[in-house]
C-alpha cells in the first residue's frame, strides 16, 4: 500500500502507533497502527459504535490514549506538554458532527474568535477575513446570523469556515454527511476535495457513508466492533475489490458479498 | 380481537397444559382471529419460549403470514448475554464500594477544578487569560442588574418578617423601637448576604450549570479546546468574575431593602416615625458590620459561581444530565453558602467582630 505519489518521501502528517483506546476497564479498540500521509483524504470507517469518533477525539487530544502514541509529523503529540500541545493543536481544524458553533456568537464572531486570539489582526481585518471564510463555504452575507437562525447544513458549513479560520494543515471531519440531504452531503464532499486541492491540507474524515467513502477517500482504515481492532487499511476502492476480510467487503457492499 | 388495549393475554392456560403431562407439539388455529397487534405477539413469544424450555415443538404454521414473520423476527437474534447490565444482582457491598469510589473521584475532581480556576485567575491577573470583555459585560448585566427585582422583593419581605418577629417579643416590654436595631443588625451582618447568596445560587448558579452543560452536549466546549482556547478561561473565569464583582453591590442593596422592609412595619404597624427608625438603625449598625456583611456576600458569590461552573463542566452529555447538573449546582451552592455562613459566625465571634 503506497499512500504518497511515487518519488515523494515525506514524513506522514499523523502517525498512530500501537494505540489502545479505553473507557475505564472497557477496551474500545486496541493495537491501532497507521499513518496518515500528507495531502491524503484519510477515511476512518467502521460500523456504528466501533469507536470511529473516539479515535478522532484521541487524534485531536480530547481523549487520552490508554496505551500507545500519536505523532504529528515526527513529534509526539501524546507526550507533549500542555503548552506545546496547544501550539500543535492550533495547526488543526475540526468540524464537529453537529457543527458545534458557539451559540451565543454570530457566524462572523464564531469564525473571528480564533483569529482574534491567535493573530494580531485588528477587529475590522478580522471581520474581513471571517467574511471571506464564510464566502468560501457559500455563506456570504450571513455574517451577522446566529447559529440558531440557519439550517443544519448551513451550520455545518459555518463550522467548516471556523475550522479553516487559521488555515490549518490538517482538517478533521466527524461524520460530515450526517443529517444532511444527499445533495448537501455531496456538496460538502466536493468542498472537502476542493479544500484539499487548493489549500494542500491533509484531511481526516470519520464516516460510514459509502458514497462519500468512495468519492473522496484516498486512504482509509477500517475499525471492527467485534474484534475491537483495525482489520483493513488501504484505498477504499481497492478494499472494495480485494479486501482480505469478508466483514470489510460486506460493509463496503452494503451487506452483499 | 387481540389488541394491546385489552391487556396482555395470559399464557397461564397454556402453562397449565404443560403441567403434568406436557404435549409434544403445539400448533395454532387462527381461523377465527380478527384484528391483532403486538399483544398477540407477546403471547406467542411467551408460548414459544415455554416450548423451547420444556422441549416442546411450537409449530407456527397455523398462524397468519404476518404473525409468522414477526415471530421469526423477534427470535432471529438471540439475546446477547452481556446486553443486560449486571445491575440486578449487584451486591450491597459492591454498590457501596462503587459509590465510595465515585464520591472519592468527585471530591478530587472538585478540588482539581478549584485549583485550575485559581491558576486561571493567576493568568488573568498577569493579563494572559483569554476571554472577551463583551462576555463579561453581558454576564455582569445578567447576574447583577437583572437580579435587582427579585433581590428587592425577597430582601424587603425578609426585613418585614424580621420586624414582625421582633415586634411580637419587644411589644411585651414596650420597647418596639428596638425593632430597628434587630432588623438593621440582622440584615447587615448576616441575613442580607445570606439571602442574596441563596437567590443567586438559584438564579445564576443554575444558569451557569445549564449553560456550560448544554455547551458540552453540543460539543461547543470541545470546539474551544481544539482551538487552544481554554473553556476554563473563556467561559468559567468571566462568570466567576461577574458574580464576584456584583455580589457586594447586590448585598449592599439587599441590606438597604431589608431595612426599608423593617421601617415599613415600624411606620405602619408600630407607629414609629421614619426619622426615629432610621436614626435608631444608624446608631445600631456599625461600619464594621456593613463591611463584614459585604465581605461575606462576595465570598458567597464566588462559591455560587464556582458551584455552578463546576457542575456545568462535570455535566454528562445528555439533556437529562444538564438538568441534573443545574439541580446539583443549586444544591451545592446553597450548602456551600450555609456552611460558609456557619464558619463566618464562629470566626467573627472568635475575633470579636
Amino acid at each position: 500500500m503506497e499512500a504518497h505519489p511515487a518519488g515523494e518521501v515525506a514524513t506522514p502528517a499523523i502517525s498512530v502507533q500501537d494505540l489502545t483506546m479505553a473507557y475505564g476497564d472497557f477496551v474500545l479498540q486496541r493495537d491501532l497502527t497507521f499513518d496518515i500521509g500528507r495531502g491524503d483524504i484519510f477515511v476512518i470507517m467502521g460500523g456504528s459504535g466501533c469507536g470511529k469518533s473516539t479515535l478522532l477525539r484521541h487524534l485531536i487530544g480530547l481523549n487520552e490514549p490508554a496505551q500507545g502514541e500519536i505523532y504529528y509529523g515526527d513529534e509526539s503529540f501524546t507526550r507533549a506538554d500542555d503548552e506545546r500541545r496547544e501550539q500543535m493543536i492550533r495547526r488543526v481544524g475540526v468540524l464537529y458532527q453537529s457543527g458545534a458553533l458557539w451559540s451565543s456568537m454570530t457566524l462572523a464572531e464564531n469564525v473571528g474568535l480564533p483569529l482574534g486570539e491567535f493573530t494580531d489582526l485588528t477587529p475590522p481585518e478580522i471581520r474581513e477575513v471571517a467574511a471571506l471564510k464564510l464566502a468560501l463555504v457559500g455563506l456570504a452575507g450571513f455574517e451577522d446570523y446566529y447559529p440558531s437562525d440557519i439550517s443544519g447544513g448551513m451550520q455545518k458549513r459555518a463550522g467548516l469556515a471556523r475550522a479553516m479560520a487559521l488555515d490549518p494543515d490538517i482538517l478533521f471531519f466527524d461524520e460530515p454527511g450526517a443529517g444532511l440531504d444527499p445533495i448537501s452531503a455531496r456538496l460538502l464532499d466536493d468542498l472537502i476535495v476542493g479544500l484539499r486541492d487548493s489549500l494542500g491540507a491533509t484531511i481526516v474524515v470519520v464516516t460510514h457513508e459509502l458514497a462519500s467513502i468512495f468519492a473522496i477517500g484516498t486512504n482509509s482504515v477500517f475499525l471492527d466492533a467485534e474484534t475491537r481492532t483495525m482489520i483493513a487499511q488501504g484505498v477504499p476502492s481497492d478494499l472494495f475489490d480485494h479486501a482480505e476480510d469478508e466483514r470489510v467487503r460486506r460493509f463496503l457492499r452494503r451487506g452483499e458479498d | 380481537m387481540w389488541r394491546l388495549e385489552e391487556g396482555l393475554p395470559s399464557t397461564e392456560l397454556v402453562e397449565r397444559e404443560f403441567g403434568a403431562d406436557p404435549p409434544r407439539r403445539i400448533g395454532f388455529d387462527a381461523e377465527g382471529l380478527g384484528t391483532w397487534d403486538s399483544g398477540i405477539l407477546t403471547f406467542l413469544v411467551g408460548v414459544s419460549r415455554m416450548g423451547r424450555e420444556g422441549g416442546v415443538v411450537v409449530d407456527p404454521s397455523g398462524l397468519p403470514d404476518g404473525l409468522q414473520r414477526l415471530l421469526a423476527l423477534a427470535e432471529a437474534v438471540p439475546e446477547k448475554e452481556d446486553a443486560r447490565s449486571a445491575e440486578g444482582d449487584r451486591r450491597l457491598i459492591a454498590l457501596l464500594g462503587e459509590r465510595t469510589l465515585h464520591t472519592h473521584y468527585l471530591f478530587w475532581s472538585d478540588i482539581e477544578f478549584v485549583g485550575q480556576v485559581t491558576l486561571a485567575f493567576g493568568r488573568a491577573l498577569r493579563g494572559k487569560a483569554r476571554f472577551r470583555g463583551t462576555d463579561l459585560a453581558l454576564l455582569i448585566q445578567q447576574n447583577g442588574f437583572d437580579a435587582l427585582p427579585i433581590v428587592t422583593l425577597v430582601t424587603f419581605l425578609l426585613g418585614l418578617i424580621l420586624a414582625f418577629v421582633g415586634a411580637v417579643q419587644l411589644q411585651t416590654f414596650g420597647a418596639t423601637i428596638y425593632v430597628a436595631d434587630l432588623v438593621g443588625v440582622a440584615m447587615v451582618r448576616d441575613m442580607g448576604a445570606l439571602i442574596t447568596g441563596i437567590i443567586m445560587a438559584g438564579r445564576s448558579g443554575a444558569a451557569f450549570a445549564a449553560q456550560l452543560g448544554s455547551m458540552k452536549v453540543t460539543q461547543e466546549t470541545d470546539a474551544m479546546t481544539t482551538m487552544a482556547i481554554s473553556p476554563l478561561e473563556f467561559l468559567v473565569l468571566p462568570r466567576i468574575m461577574a458574580l464576584c464583582l456584583m455580589m457586594p453591590f447586590l448585598t449592599l442593596y439587599g441590606d438597604v431593602m431589608g431595612i426599608l422592609g423593617g421601617a415599613f412595619v415600624g411606620m405602619t404597624v408600630l407607629d414609629l416615625s421614619a426619622v426615629e427608625y432610621f436614626q435608631q438603625t444608624a446608631a445600631a449598625v456599625s461600619l464594621q458590620d456593613l463591611v463584614g456583611g459585604i465581605f461575606k456576600g462576595s465570598v458567597y458569590g464566588v462559591l455560587v459561581a464556582l458551584a455552578g461552573c463546576l457542575r456545568g463542566m462535570q455535566s454528562g452529555k445528555s439533556s437529562s444530565a444538564v438538568g441534573d447538573a443545574a439541580t446539583s449546582a443549586v444544591v451545592t451552592g446553597i450548602v456551600a453558602i450555609i456552611v460558609a455562613c456557619g464558619m463566618f459566625a464562629f470566626l467573627f465571634y472568635a475575633l470579636g467582630l
